[in-house]
């Protein structure tokens, strides 16, 4: 019969209608500004700096690898001119200027790849329009800079295995530290007992 | 189709949105074609610019359209509104950079545009990846596939005038498998996910299962789909017999993928490069009889219950192991001087990558062959004879993204 292939798809449309009432399957959206949902884990924005305790204290060394790999080309570093003492105790550069132009930032993710510092990360805010076109899109260091325990927050499990490492190192470092300061004393008093026994010998 | 008898009456003032211009001297309409078909009506012709706004051509794609009264006796695609200059960004970045720019060439399918990508650079650097990489991209190029397949025939309904509904249906399960790479890549649509001899990371707990429940809820909506617009009388009356590509000029423009086949070319580069690890699956190559747009149509809705069955075989069999050959760098790579073409099976077509490498961190020449620009040449070709109207399905028939047609 002509006209049954059309009867056939309302009765289709009319189960959808009346189905989003009922059945959660069928009605998939949520009241967006009221009703939220969560983020994935894994979901990536713009990039962000992970510091230690106080803003002082950026994991960023300014080695430039970021820089350099970034396709769109959006991060502009300046390192410092003194050295700060790291997690580890060595002393590295800190950036003066951290930027990131997020108005051509294309949230690759290749920056928190590449980082050896475990140091820029992908944050998950979205809610990113600004008035101001162009101050107003470039981030400086203060904006990017975020606590590690921001980071927990949005990547749980990324930032555990992230911070298990860094201990471990840590561990190892302090407990090569003491082996060496262990080994100096132990040179040392060999050595003053040596020179007692040159004192002895000559006396 | 006939022409009309009476030359076109002409209003006083051009309404908006179209450009009138009385056809005084023939010749300026002289194009590509002109040798063909005996020639131009010697009645009054009407030009009319269809886009780059507008809502048919699926991105800013502009056709300068001749008609005689309602039907087309010229067509000329105009593109170039979306030129990025993607292969010069890619010849001055290194290897690992030009990852993120493919996502952006055919912007519904980027995983799909990494793998064909990633996997041109492991032919130049000899990467080999391991198993269960390989099947995590047979199984996301699948699920991409998917998608892909059902927003072409709701976009394709909706330039037939079903305005929404199935479009909306179609956008519903595409969510659900876009949800599922925004938990494994991150972002939902650019995915910057493959990487060279690998992938960049491992699926996430659970991730399987949710796949498995994604496919396994698919044929539900196929079904659906089906009863809601195979049958329908409007859509039958629209799309059969309408753009008849025949298989002689499908082969020679060198037409790939679904429209390909929907003109009875059993060619899919799944049997025929058997490239990663599709030959462990066993699935079948639907094909067209006809070459109209119904056909067009039909195969994407029999490929999707295809790459659902390939998705079932791998996710059963998904392997454990490693993601990333050991060998692999990502960073720094400098490949040897030599060159080498890539090509999978994308969902629009055959989707190519042509690289050559000098030694530098950086390739010396990277050229894309992109299906969809391919698949637009004959779109004149397909248009001549038919109504206004059939341009705009014959062009949704095509499976167009304007990312990877002007790239």
């Amino acid at each position: 019969m002509l006209g049954s292939g059309i009867i056939k798809g309302m009765v289709e449309t009319a189960r959808n209608f009346f189905g989003s009432y009922v059945s959660r399957e069928r009605l998939t959206t949520v009241q967006y500004p009221e009703q939220q949902l969560a983020p994935h884990e894994n979901a990536r924005t713009i990039p962000l700096l992970v510091y230690d305790g106080d803003m002082e204290h950026l994991r960023c060394t300014a080695c430039g690898i970021c820089e350099m790999e970034c396709p769109a080309q959006c991060i502009y570093i300046v390192k410092d001119t003194v050295k700060k003492s790291d997690y580890l105790g060595r002393m590295q550069f800190q950036p003066r200027v951290f930027d990131i132009d997020i108005s051509v930032c294309m949230a690759c993710g290749i920056c928190a790849e590449v980082c050896p510092f475990d140091s820029i990360m992908m944050d998950q805010v979205f809610a990113l329009s600004t008035q101001n076109r162009f101050s107003g899109l470039l981030l400086h260091k203060e904006d990017l800079a975020k606590a590690n325990g921001y980071f927990h927050a949005i990547h749980p499990s990324d930032a555990g295995d992230i911070d298990a490492r860094r201990d471990e190192d840590k561990r190892k470092a302090e407990a090569k530290a003491k082996a060496a300061v262990a080994a100096k004393a132990a040179a040392a008093i060999k050595s003053s007992e040596a020179s007692a026994k040159q004192v002895e010998v000559a006396a | 189709m006939t022409a009309l008898a009476e030359p076109p009456v002409m209003h006083e003032a051009p309404p908006s949105g179209t450009i009138w211009r009385l056809a005084e001297d023939r010749s300026s309409f002289a194009g590509p074609t002109d040798d063909r078909a005996g020639g131009l009506p010697d009645h009054d012709l009407l030009e009319v610019a269809l886009g780059p706004h507008h809502p048919s051509t699926h991105g800013v794609f502009r056709m300068d359209v001749v008609l005689d009264g309602e039907e087309v006796v010229r067509l000329k695609p105009v593109f170039g509104y979306l030129h990025r200059n993607h292969e010069k960004i890619a010849e001055k970045n290194s290897y690992l950079a030009a990852i993120p720019y493919t996502d952006r060439l055919d912007y519904i399918c980027s995983m799909t545009n990494n793998w064909a990508y990633v996997m041109t650079v492991e032919k130049l650097t000899g990467f080999q990846p391991p198993e269960r990489a390989e099947y995590i991209r047979v199984i996301v190029g699948e699920l991409t596939r998917l998608f892909n397949h059902a927003c072409l025939v709701g976009f394709l309904l909706q330039d037939m005038g079903a305005l929404g509904t199935p479009l909306m249906y179609a956008f519903r399960e595409r969510e659900k498998i876009l949800d599922l790479f925004e938990s494994l890549s991150g972002a939902r649509m650019m995915c910057n996910y493959m990487r060279f001899g690998g992938v960049r990371c491992d699926l996430p707990d659970g991730w399987i299962e949710e796949a498995k429940q994604v496919v396994a809820e698919f044929p539900r909506f196929l079904d659906e789909f089906e009863a809601l617009l195979t049958g329908n009388e409007i859509l039958l009356v629209r799309s059969q017999g309408i753009g008849v590509l025949s298989k002689e000029l499908a082969v020679n423009a060198g037409v790939t993928g679904p429209m390909l086949r929907a003109s009875g070319v059993g060619y899919d580069l799944r049997k025929v490069d058997k490239y990663s690890i599709y030959p462990r699956f066993n699935f079948r190559i639907p094909l067209g009889q006809h070459g109209d747009v119904f056909d067009r149509y039909m195969i994407r809705l029999l490929e999707m219950r295809e790459s659902l069955s390939i998705l079932k075989q791998a996710l059963d069999t998904i392997p454990a192991g490693p993601i990333v050959d050991p060998k692999a760098k990502q960073r720094g790579l400098r490949p040897k001087a030599g060159e080498a073409y890539g090509r999978i099976e994308a969902p629009k077509g055959e989707l190519g990558f042509y690289v050559v490498s000098d030694g530098s961190p950086n390739p010396y020449r990277f050229r894309i062959r992109p299906p969809s620009l391919i698949n637009l040449t004959v779109l004149e070709d397909m248009c001549l004879g038919h109504t206004i109207a059939d341009v705009v399905i014959i062009l949704g028939s095509v499976d167009i993204v304007l990312g990877e047609v002007d790239r």
